[in-house]
């Protein structure tokens, strides 16, 4: 974990996200329970669980979609737990959505810039930006490390699944992020897809750390150097990749038998 | 060294991308058909006179730039306020109160260009503060409100009458006369409607795809992703029906000038559902959809009763056909009529022409 160490000193704050006791009540039904555990900044860590185990209700906390019923989550530092989602993002948070939240009628292009105008000054320019505009650049460059260049004046409502996907990773990586949630960005990729995402994810700058939803442990385990196992709105277990997969309780819960 | 080959290689193709991108932003410029309305725009007066030019294509421009202030809110933002001739008749009224008319206990007999943007400011301040209270809401509840809004100053005025003047409203309201023209004599003021209109449809394309426009567009597509995307989706809102009350409010000023006077019935409950007729008929996706239905609504408005007449047909029944016309729209068009015009367009054109497969859309 020298790697860490050396993105921990290089960021300097103790920790990118940290909660305590995070608990979220939809009515009687408890999606979170006491959830409490702290990343490090440029910590990638991914997050396991079986459908209902309160993963992307976790997320939803963390920026803020549904505040938490109790607890606390800390941004850098910061006591977020009260801020509106739009405060947490132009702190340097971001998120993608499991079921592509984008803007179809809109062009790749248009998409992408607005995330870049969303976490920067101008919000409500009434200029056009001009041919030398930086955002628009910045924009220009996020449609290609996606590789989406070929599609970028398209309307999104007309590209198909595995590029929306793609823009959606695009659309979190806008402006200057600091810690980026991955809600299942592999659900329904082709394996040549996924074999692109995991090299957008393993070429991100050190200093972005993230937290992933997967159910693909092959993506997963090939991304990230913690675990965080949850079951029934609780975690259940944190360690390393090798521990977690090896652990005989977690290949019960949610490996099944398939790994004997 | 490739790169640096092909950029010295190319020493024209900078302008030529300028020019694309200014195409791309203004289509308007090269097509020859928004020339050619453009020309007969101006040269109106020419070929219609007193009746025409004001009776229709004045009134036309009038309803249409109050219809374009919905179309902003509805097409981009996707919130459908029913409140916008109501912002539009507070302007009339403003204008009324603080300028010149026959109601001296009421007017304070300001010259026009102070009582103007007085009016002005107030209505759009007005229709902010409308704005605010429905942006909490979504959907249907956004028109819920908005019609409360627009029923309660019907009432309001009805019933009030140190300013409003009651049910009769205020008359004989001045209009601007300087440099040595009567505003008001019908080719000076189809002018003024002409100007006045063109600005709001520039200004309305121009915004929609400058930031502030995007994000609108953004926040009708969804609204919670913009909040993830560091966007204040309400304030964004707001905002919107403050730029949307503004242009609502030229379109009130131009027309107590138009009638010389304003009553609770210019701003009915009915008025107000016109408005959105007008702008779904023509269409809310492109800022033409509002003039193209506010004109189908006015000469329908003027002629329908003779044709209705001709046919043995009650003549106060042009409704009717309105009704009738809007059902027609809104089942076989959503876009409007400029929808309809574009699907046409697009099955003229050779399929190898379409470059993706022909289904037409926006």
């Amino acid at each position: 974990m020298d790697s860490v160490a050396q993105r921990l000193s290089a960021v300097g704050a103790s920790a990118a996200l940290e909660l305590r006791g995070v608990t979220r009540l939809f009515g009687a039904l408890a999606a979170l329970t006491d959830v409490t555990f702290t990343v490090r900044p440029g910590e990638r860590r991914a997050v396991l669980g079986s459908n209902g185990a309160g993963k992307t209700t976790l997320f939803n906390c963390i920026t803020g979609d549904f505040p938490p019923s109790s607890g606390t989550i800390r941004f850098f530092g910061e006591d977020v737990t009260h801020f509106p989602p739009y405060e947490r993002i132009r702190r340097g948070l971001r998120r993608t959505y499991q079921i592509s939240a984008l803007f179809p009628g809109l062009t790749v292009q248009d998409n992408v810039y607005l995330a870049c105008r969303g976490v920067s000054r101008g919000r409500f320019s009434f200029l056009r930006p001009g041919q030398n505009d930086a955002l628009m650049h910045a924009a220009d460059n996020l449609v290609q490390a996606v590789h989406l260049s070929a599609v970028k004046d398209q309307r999104v409502a007309e590209l198909a699944h595995g590029q929306q996907r793609q823009l959606e990773i695009a659309l979190a990586l806008a402006g200057a992020p600091r810690f980026v949630l991955f809600d299942e960005p592999a659900a329904g990729l082709s394996p040549t897809e996924r074999a692109e995402l995991i090299e957008i994810l393993t070429s991100l700058p050190a200093h972005i750390g993230y937290i992933i939803i997967e159910h693909d442990m092959d993506v997963a385990l090939r991304v990230v150097e913690s675990v965080t196992m949850m079951h029934n709105g609780r975690v259940f277990k944190e360690g390393l990749p090798q521990e977690i997969q090896s652990d005989p309780e977690v290949q019960e819960l949610y490996l099944g038998g398939g790994h004997e | 060294m490739s790169l640096l080959q092909s950029t010295q290689l190319r020493a024209t193709p900078p302008a030529s991308a300028a020019r694309r991108a200014f195409i791309r932003a203004w289509p308007e410029f090269e097509n020859p058909a928004a020339w050619l309305v453009a020309l007969i725009l101006v040269i109106m007066p020419l070929i219609a006179s007193g009746f025409f030019l004001i009776e229709i294509f004045g009134t036309t421009l009038i309803l249409g730039t109050i219809a374009l202030s919905l179309m902003f809110l509805a097409g981009y933002g996707g919130m459908v306020s029913l409140m916008q001739l109501t912002i539009a008749g507070f302007a009339a009224y403003m204008v009324a109160v603080f300028g010149i008319s026959a109601n001296t206990n009421i007017s304070l007999g300001w010259p026009w260009w102070l009582a103007t943007p007085m009016a002005l400011a107030l209505a759009t301040a007005f229709g902010t503060l409308g704005g605010a209270l429905a942006v909490r809401t979504e959907g249907i509840y956004t028109i819920m409100i908005t019609l409360a809004i627009g029923a309660a100053f019907y009432y309001f005025t009805n019933q009030n009458w140190a300013i409003f003047g009651g049910h009769t409203g205020i008359n004989t309201v001045a209009t601007p006369h300087f440099w040595g023209i009567d505003w008001r004599t019908d080719i000076a003021f189809y002018y003024v409607t002409l100007g006045v209109a063109a600005i709001c449809y520039f200004a309305v394309q121009y915004i929609s795809r400058a930031p502030f426009g995007l994000a609108l567009q953004g926040v009708r597509d969804n609204p919670r992703r913009m909040a993830a995307l560091g966007f204040n989706v309400n304030a964004h809102r707001v905002a919107a029906y403050a730029f949307a009350s503004f242009i609502a409010a030229l379109g009130g000023v131009l027309q107590v000038w138009n009638y010389r006077q304003i009553s609770p019935g210019s701003v009915s409950v009915g008025a107000c559902i016109d408005v959105l007729i007008i702008a779904v008929v023509g269409g809310i996706t492109r800022p033409i959809g509002p003039f193209i239905g506010a004109l189908i609504f006015v000469l329908l408005r003027t002629f329908a009763l003779d044709f209705l007449v001709r046919l043995g047909l009650d003549g106060n029944r042009f409704r009717l056909l309105i009704g009738l016309g809007f059902l027609a729209i809104v089942f076989w068009s959503s876009d409007g009529v400029i929808g309809l015009w574009q699907r046409w367009r697009q099955s003229q054109r050779p399929r190898t022409d379409r470059p993706d497969g022909g289904r037409g859309h926006g």
